[in-house]
Formats: structure tokens, C-alpha cells, sequence
């Protein structure tokens, strides 16, 4: 598969991956614009895109920056409220070997849709002691949140119905060779996060 | 990416494909996690009632399961045989409709009779996880030792081909065995089982595993070796003379020790009985991972608990 290639017949594309690329090395640039202190700095993925995006933001704050910024995973498939309404999500380890305490977490996600998946990781990172603020950075935002939330970072808004599906294909984590992010207009209707 | 399991109760392990014995496994290192956080705690199964039906005695399995229920944030009950009212004449089904009728959203069922966890299952809408049903299977302890042997030999994937494993003690009365000797094979690895010819019959190769009474040939082959309890409490007389002679051929004492691979992991379902299916010292030697099986239990339980769980919701 190539990113000629859609992952649904009527999906139109809409992210290359230079376009991601760019879209990455913005955020950054806005990572440090609001953080002045990059020391107390930890990007966070949520499984399984999250976790790419985090150590691609992770890797470009660390140069734009000069100052190390480490990355890290947190599972949210125990913490989720809908758990008996859809199929499993996979549970993968939590990832976080530093102090949460007086550090600024930037939660990672691909996409921003109904805000349970980010309240899920909030309620996740507050076991693990109390970080000073947390921000929220997600590669595509498609509207329809169903909670209080409001991304911090958004790499691009994308107007969607409920019966919208959007696609984030990741070569690290979907076994194709590029990156890209579709829409498809023809899926049904949804009623929690892609 | 989301999950295959499909099943709302584990019975046993040799309807598991091993594609779904992976797929616990990988999920239990995700649960294993969860025990070295400071909050050990996690609102997965909140506001679900589990029931731990133990018509046999076990404090082990009992209290792994009751606390990994407990780091799931279910609410968890405690039901043995002297406490239930089987000892007053209630049949199983009758127990179990009322568990029922109490709206149990899982039941952890430890009986003495082969089928029991299946027979409960096929009438009742609550997950049934079988806790050890008499001589038939044993799926979590099977489940922590190959996790254990996983972790241990830093398998990834849980792909023991090229592995040797033996089992060594009573394997005709052992729901261990059978449960271990399914997941096993079904993950590639050679097994052999050793012990005096009464408690291990050549008929037990139809099992697709090894019989051999000869342990000293035995021990050098093997990367690990699994040492079932001798269930003297239940005074099998008549399948072997004595204790000590058991000890004497098929107890692992410091001489046989020796002949074992530097690396070959030295496991044991508990409770161990020193000094006869194992030397106190070997026990306690840094090969030993007995320890290990009983944390790595929870993370097991923690697993079969949330994934069970989750296929009934769906």
C-alpha cells in the first residue's frame, strides 16, 4: 500500500506526510513559545498514533530548543467509561519514568473528537502524582466533543459530520509505507472517537 | 487497534487458540505494569461485583484473584464450601442461580469435579473463570507460568519454539499439568514429563508431550523445570511407596541441582513441600522464579479479568 492507495474506497486525502511533517515541526515551534522552561517539559502519547506523535514532538522540541525533552506513554484502556459499549481497545504499559510533580505534561493524540479519550488520560496521569499543568496536542481536531476540552495544539482543524470518518495512517504503527491522514464521508454514524 | 477476545469465560486453556493465549499474555505484562505504580489501582472493572466461589480449599489462587479485583476496582465477595450452603444440600446450579440472582457480574469458581466451570458457564450470563476444576485444568496458573518462563527467558511474542520443558511430579491428578501442557504446545515448545510411572503413564504422550521416568538423563536437557506438589494430604498410598523414597528418585535435592543448565529456570506452583518435591536451598537459589510466578499471578488474573469482562459488555 502507498498513500495513492486510500484506506476506503470514497476516502479523499488529506495530509501527505510532508504536509504532517510541517504540521509536527509547527507544533514544536509552539511547544517552546509557551513553555519557557523546556526542563520541566514531558510529551505524553496516548496508544498507539499518540505515542508516535509524542516522540516525533519529543525529538523536534529537543532540537528547535536545545534542552533534552523526554517522552513517554500513558494507557488509558483501563481508565476508559465506555469500556463495556465497544470492542477492547488494546492495554499496552504505562510509560512515565520520572516525576510527574511540577512538570508540564503535553498530553500527544492523533485525533481530537468526543474529549473522552483525553479525560480518560488525565483521570490515568493523576495515579501517577499531580503535574503542575497539562496541555493537549493532537495532529487533526474533527469537532464533537462531548466534554469540556479544548486542544492546546491543533496541527489542523477538519469540520466533520458524525457519519465522517478520518483516518490517521502512521508507517510506525499501521504497517503502510507513508504517513497520511484521509476523511471518508461515506462511513456510518459514530458515537465515540475514531 | 482493538482486541479478538471474544470469550466471556476462561474454562480452559485447550480450547484457546494461540493466537488468544498471546494475546492474555501480552495484555498481563500491560496489567504488570500497574503493581510497581505508586497507586496500585486502576477503574477498569469499577462498579463490578465479583464472587469467589471456592467449594475446594485455596487461600493462594483466592487472595491473587480477590486482589487483582481489587486493582480493577471491582467489589469483590468471598464464598468457600463451609460458608455456602452446599454443605447443606444445595446443588451447584441452585448456588449458582442465586449468585445469580445477586446480579454477580463474574464468578471465580474453584470445585472438585472436572467441568464445573463449564457447566456454570453454559447456564448463566456472568463471566465464569475457572480457579482449578478437580483434575481437568487449572487456565491462570498455566497462564502465570508461561508468562513467568516468558519474562525469564526474555521471549518476545511468547514464541517458546526451541524450548524444553519439564514437568516433573504428580501429572495424573494435576490440573496444573494439563493446563501448562496446553499452552505449551500450543506456543511451540517441546515438553517432557517425569515422575514415577503410576502418577506419569506412557498414555499421556497422546497429549503431544514426552513421558520418561528417568530424571537424572532428564536434567541436563531441559531450560526449564516446572515441579508439581506432591499432594501428600490426599495420601495417594498406592502410587508410590514413601515420601522419601519419592524424594530419593524424583525430588530435585542438590546433587540432581547440579546437572541442571546454569540458566534453567526452576518453577514450582506452591505451596512447596521442602525437602521433598525440592531441596530447601534450591528453593531459595537464584534459578528459582516461585516468587516471581506469584506476582506475576496478579498481572495474569488482572488480565483474564478485564478482558472476560469486557467480551460480556459487547
Amino acid at each position: 500500500m502507498n498513500q495513492t492507495s486510500p484506506p476506503s474506497p470514497t476516502a479523499r486525502l488529506l495530509l501527505d506526510a510532508n504536509a504532517i511533517e510541517r504540521i509536527l515541526h509547527r507544533i514544536a515551534h509552539e511547544i517552546i513559545e509557551r513553555n519557557a522552561d523546556l526542563t520541566g517539559l514531558a510529551i505524553v502519547g496516548i496508544p498507539s498514533r499518540g505515542v508516535v506523535i509524542a516522540s516525533r514532538l519529543a525529538k523536534l522540541v529537543s532540537t528547535f530548543g536545545g534542552t533534552e525533552v523526554t517522552s513517554g506513554v500513558v494507557d488509558i484502556s483501563m481508565h476508559r467509561d465506555d469500556l463495556s459499549r465497544r470492542p477492547l481497545p488494546a492495554v499496552v504499559p504505562t510509560q512515565l519514568p520520572y516525576d510527574l510533580e511540577h512538570r508540564t505534561i503535553i498530553l500527544a493524540d492523533d485525533v481530537a473528537f468526543t474529549g473522552r479519550t483525553c479525560r480518560a488520560a488525565m483521570d490515568a496521569l493523576a495515579d501517577f502524582g499531580r503535574p503542575a499543568r497539562i496541555q493537549y496536542a493532537v495532529l487533526i481536531d474533527r469537532g464533537h466533543r462531548e466534554l469540556p476540552i479544548r486542544a492546546d495544539y491543533v496541527g489542523k482543524n477538519v469540520p466533520t459530520s458524525l457519519g465522517e470518518r478520518v483516518y490517521v495512517r502512521f508507517s510506525a504503527t499501521d504497517n503502510v509505507p507513508v504517513d497520511t491522514v484521509w476523511l471518508d464521508a461515506a462511513h456510518g454514524p459514530m458515537t465515540s472517537a475514531a | 487497534m482493538t482486541t479478538h477476545w471474544k470469550r466471556k469465560d476462561l474454562t480452559g486453556l485447550a480450547e484457546l487458540s494461540a493466537e488468544e493465549i498471546r494475546h492474555l499474555l501480552s495484555t498481563a505484562t500491560a496489567f504488570k505494569e500497574v503493581g510497581t505504580r505508586q497507586i496500585k489501582k486502576v477503574p477498569a472493572l469499577r462498579g463490578k461485583t465479583l464472587v469467589n466461589f471456592f467449594v475446594e480449599p485455596s487461600t493462594r489462587t483466592r487472595v491473587s484473584f480477590e486482589l487483582a479485583a481489587h486493582r480493577l476496582s471491582a467489589d469483590v465477595v468471598n464464598m468457600t464450601a463451609s460458608s455456602s450452603s452446599l454443605t447443606k444440600g444445595e446443588t451447584l446450579l441452585d448456588t449458582a442461580k442465586n449468585l445469580r440472582a445477586l446480579l454477580a457480574d463474574i464468578i471465580i469458581l474453584r470445585h472438585s469435579s472436572a467441568g464445573a466451570a463449564q457447566f456454570l458457564a453454559e447456564r448463566m450470563d456472568a463471566c465464569i473463570i475457572n480457579a482449578g476444576d478437580g483434575a481437568h485444568e487449572h487456565p491462570t496458573q498455566a497462564l502465570l507460568d508461561t508468562f513467568t518462563i516468558c519474562e525469564a527467558k526474555k521471549l518476545t511474542g511468547a514464541n517458546l519454539k526451541g524450548l524444553h520443558v519439564a514437568i516433573l511430579g504428580d501429572i495424573l491428578f494435576s490440573r496444573v499439568a494439563r493446563s501448562n501442557i496446553h499452552a505449551l504446545t500450543k506456543l511451540g515448545a517441546k515438553v517432557t514429563l517425569c515422575g514415577p510411572p503410576t502418577l506419569v503413564p506412557k498414555e499421556l504422550e497422546s497429549l503431544g508431550v514426552h513421558v520418561t521416568h528417568n530424571l537424572d538423563a532428564l536434567l541436563p536437557e531441559v531450560d526449564v523445570i516446572n515441579l508439581l506438589r506432591i499432594q501428600h494430604e490426599r495420601q495417594r498410598k498406592e502410587y508410590f511407596p514413601s515420601l522419601g523414597e519419592y524424594t530419593s528418585i524424583f525430588g530435585l535435592t542438590k546433587q540432581r541441582a547440579e546437572k541442571l543448565r546454569p540458566d534453567c529456570l526452576i518453577m514450582h506452583p506452591g505451596p512447596i513441600n521442602r525437602g521433598v518435591e525440592i531441596d530447601s536451598d534450591i528453593a531459595d537459589s537464584g534459578r528459582s522464579v516461585i516468587l516471581d510466578q506469584v506476582t506475576n499471578g496478579l498481572a495474569v488474573r488482572m488480565a483474564v479479568l478485564y478482558l472476560c469482562s469486557g467480551a460480556r459488555g459487547n
